[in-house]
């Protein structure tokens, strides 16, 4: 297998040419997960960006992005393989005069009636592919074990036509948002990142990369605004994408440096509990 | 290496981690790929390898310090017998001058007098410059801490003595007057305060050089593992809730917004995936007339359990105060799960405090009202059970009904008082279930005062709560 990448470094500069600023945690992950060819679980609060990595290393290295977003009910049929029953049938009325059952028999369960489904399309790809499996903790715990064998052995077994392994092995990407512990089994397999909020320097790095017409002074104010406001005692705590909402409106606004009347009447970008929204209306003004 | 690194996996097994094999030989493969000077790029590969949950991430940090804190070349100790400092620091030093505007007296900083060491600091938190504050941070280790090799003191001792010199407090109040005389005139509240976050980040980032200074120190004088078993903490979900210092309880804190969370998602979707009832005749002919009349798919009706009701009657007494405040916080959290929630503080008097919590969206807000200002007093402020169940069972018996579902929480510490257990006789008959949870470990159980095992003839099962992991065990069958 050839590596995608030089060096943690060269991961570092390749995501920040896509606009996504890694600290080296998470660049250091990703180059490992390529050279162990391990999948990376991806868990940490909404909003800080565990979707963009997965699209970001797509964009950077060019390859096809295949998302399953995991919902509770999920099954095989969905997620992997399923049989195109249909055409199945039509394949039998066709033949329905000739004999040889043993040939049809045969014939309908080919690749040909398989319908594939995310996880078996990313490892049966020619081209190079990034799966990203979203937001896995909505799956119940028996549907993990469906993710177990492609996780590991990058093959999918499918009892009547046999086992396909990868052509190519996919990074893969597993988010959660930690609703509930996920299986041992699974965890073991993969590497673990968490990403939280951003240090204050790589949150306005963030501001000024992902926010255009915003002046260097603004994005430090806002950033320094925002770390503020992580340190209250908050419903929820406002997220990166939330900030860049935020710097945004200050920009549309525009507002050049924020004073506290200003601060108090956007902060509903920011926040979304009325509770929390008083709570640092109170904080910003007072003290 | 191979050495070093299995003590390191052994350690985080002993400190409560799950390390399995495999995750093992994945570190084993990680750090192949991995230039071992960086020592950043090293703590990751481990810790994405070997740590699997965030909550473990500090565990993990403090034994990674511990076991690697001698090797990689910024971090080696120039002076491990405490004599003089040695040129390496002075280079630093020096540099750092260099870059810094800020500089005190030129030199050694041995030569330095505690005050102008108190100026270069301020200086290097003013600019944030960092390794002159790692600089700053061996000098005052050295200077302050007075360790010495082979004493039986915690790292927290030296701690101390190394901060009660520095007076980082008055610090940030100096260093909010000189941001203020820079701006010249006064500094708006929203700066003010956001100048104030920014020194406080940074004071709090020379602790953190401090306290690795001093782990450093000792790890060279006693050897890592010796370290690793005095620096190491029980994880958060293991901390006993009647010994948890203010740090802990912090982290405890911290812990329950995320495990209420699970909790919740847990809960009702374990409701909704009830089993298959008996066939709904109604919604199966319904359904029919899309098959022109041919019940081709059977309707099932599902059983929909009702929520209980809960009555959570507390004891926030000293002793336990701290297990009945999260006991409140975990129930409240998930109060969706149940139909209605009151609850009932004592002492030896007690009051009902549902109204707090209904008033505020904020738990915490709520239950300080609850220590300041439920009625819970009835004479001399020492536990009496049985005085606030026989109140209770006086004012409220009445609205205990077949559906509800009551807790009792506390240590059952009398103090020698009459028990009036048959009032708990009483609402067991009355009750759905009543259940009793003591935050004492079960040796103690009815030890001294404690009466536990009296009550809990009455009730459907007495549980030990001790720290998270069990609390969130009882409250999961609970709902």
């Amino acid at each position: 297998m050839d590596n995608r990448f030089e060096s943690v470094q060269s991961v570092r500069d390749g995501l920040k040419d896509v606009n996504y600023l890694a600290d080296d945690g998470i660049a250091g992950v990703v180059f490992l997960a390529d050279r162990l060819g391990k999948p990376i679980l991806v868990e940490g609060p909404a909003g800080t960006g565990k979707t963009q990595l997965a699209k970001s290393v797509a964009e950077m290295i060019g390859a096809k992005l295949i998302r399953l977003q995991c919902y509770e009910g999920l099954d095989e049929s969905k997620a992997l393989y399923e049989w195109n029953y249909k055409k199945q049938l039509l394949r039998i009325q066709a033949d329905r005069n000739s004999d040889a059952w043993s040939d049809i028999h045969d014939d309908i369960f080919g690749s040909e009636f398989l319908l594939t489904r995310p996880l078996l399309e990313a490892i049966t790809s020619k081209e190079p592919v990034v799966l990203l499996i979203d937001e896995v903790d909505r799956v119940e715990v028996e549907t993990e074990a469906l993710l177990l064998e492609i996780l590991s052995e990058y093959q999918v077994s499918i009892p009547e036509l046999g086992t396909i392994t990868a052509t190519q092995i996919p990074l893969v990407f597993l988010t959660s948002n930690n609703t509930r512990e996920l299986s041992e089994a699974l965890k073991r397999r993969c590497l673990f990142l968490h990403v939280d909020y951003p240090q204050m320097d790589r949150e306005k790095e963030i501001v000024l990369t992902k926010v255009p017409g915003v002046t260097e002074m603004l994005a430090d104010q806002i950033a320094r605004i925002v770390r503020s406001i992580r340190q209250i005692d908050l419903k929820k705590a406002p997220s990166v994408s939330e900030t860049i909402d935020w710097a945004r409106t200050l920009v549309l606004l525009g507002i050049g440096t924020i004073n506290a009347e200003q601060a108090k009447e956007t902060l509903h970008v920011l926040l979304k509990y009325q509770s929390d929204i008083a709570k640092a209306a109170k904080e910003l003004s007072d003290d | 290496m191979l050495d070093l690194l299995s003590g390191f996996i052994i350690e985080l097994r002993n400190a409560g981690l799950p390390v399995s094999l495999t995750e093992n030989l994945d570190a084993m493969h990680a750090i192949s790929h991995i230039p071992l000077e960086d020592r950043e790029a090293f703590k990751y590969a481990l810790g994405a390898t070997l740590v699997k949950n965030n909550a473990h991430w500090r565990s993990f940090e403090t034994v990674f310090e511990v076991y690697f804190s001698l090797r990689g070349p910024e971090y080696s100790i120039t002076d491990g017998d405490g004599e003089g400092s040695i040129d390496d620091l002075l280079q630093q030093m020096q540099e750092a001058q260099m870059k810094g505007e800020g500089n005190g007296g030129a030199g050694g900083m041995d030569s330095l007098t505690p005050e102008e060491l108190m100026n270069i600091l301020m200086n290097a938190l003013m600019n944030g410059d960092q390794a002159l504050m790692r600089a700053l941070a061996r000098q005052a280790v050295q200077r302050f801490a007075g360790m010495e090799p082979g004493r039986p003191v915690g790292g927290t001792y030296y701690l101390y003595r190394t901060l009660r010199n520095l007076d980082l407090d008055g610090m940030l109040d100096k260093l909010m007057e000189a941001s203020k005389k820079e701006v010249g005139g006064e500094l708006t509240k929203l700066e003010e305060r956001l100048e104030k976050d920014e020194y406080n980040d940074r004071i709090e980032k020379f602790k953190q050089e401090v306290e690795a200074e001093i782990r450093r120190r000792l790890v060279a004088d006693r050897g890592a593992e010796a370290m690793a078993k005095t620096l190491r903490k029980p994880l958060p979900e293991d901390v006993e809730f009647m010994h948890a210092s203010r740090d802990e309880m912090q982290n405890l804190k911290k812990s329950l917004q995320p495990l209420t969370r699970k909790l919740a998602a847990r809960l009702a979707r374990k409701r909704r995936h009830g089993r298959k009832g008996p066939l709904d005749f109604r919604s199966t002919v319904r359904h029919s007339l899309a098959y022109g009349g041919v019940p081709a798919e059977p309707k099932f009706k599902y059983p929909r359990p009702a929520k209980p009701e809960l009555i959570v009657i507390a004891d926030i007494s000293g002793s336990v105060a701290a297990f009945a405040r999260f006991t409140l916080m975990l129930v409240y959290a998930i109060s969706g799960q149940f139909s209605k929630v009151r609850s009932f503080v004592f002492i030896d008097g007690i009051d009902e405090v549902t109204e707090y919590f209904k008033k505020t969206e904020d738990i915490s807000e709520a239950i300080h009202r609850i220590n300041t200002e439920a009625d819970v007093i009835w004479v001399d402020g020492h536990s009496d059970y049985g005085h606030a169940f026989e109140v209770f069972w006086d004012k409220y018996g009445k609205e205990i009904n077949p559906k509800s579902t009551v807790l009792l929480l506390g240590d059952a510490r009398n103090n020698y008082h009459a028990s009036q257990a048959w009032v708990i006789k009483e609402i067991r008959q009355k009750a759905r279930h009543v259940y009793w949870l003591n935050p004492e470990p079960r040796s103690y159980w009815n030890t001294g005062d404690s009466i536990v095992g009296e009550y809990g003839t009455h009730t459907d099962g007495v549980y030990e709560c001790r720290n998270l992991r069990q609390l969130e065990a009882f409250v999961e069958k609970l709902a």
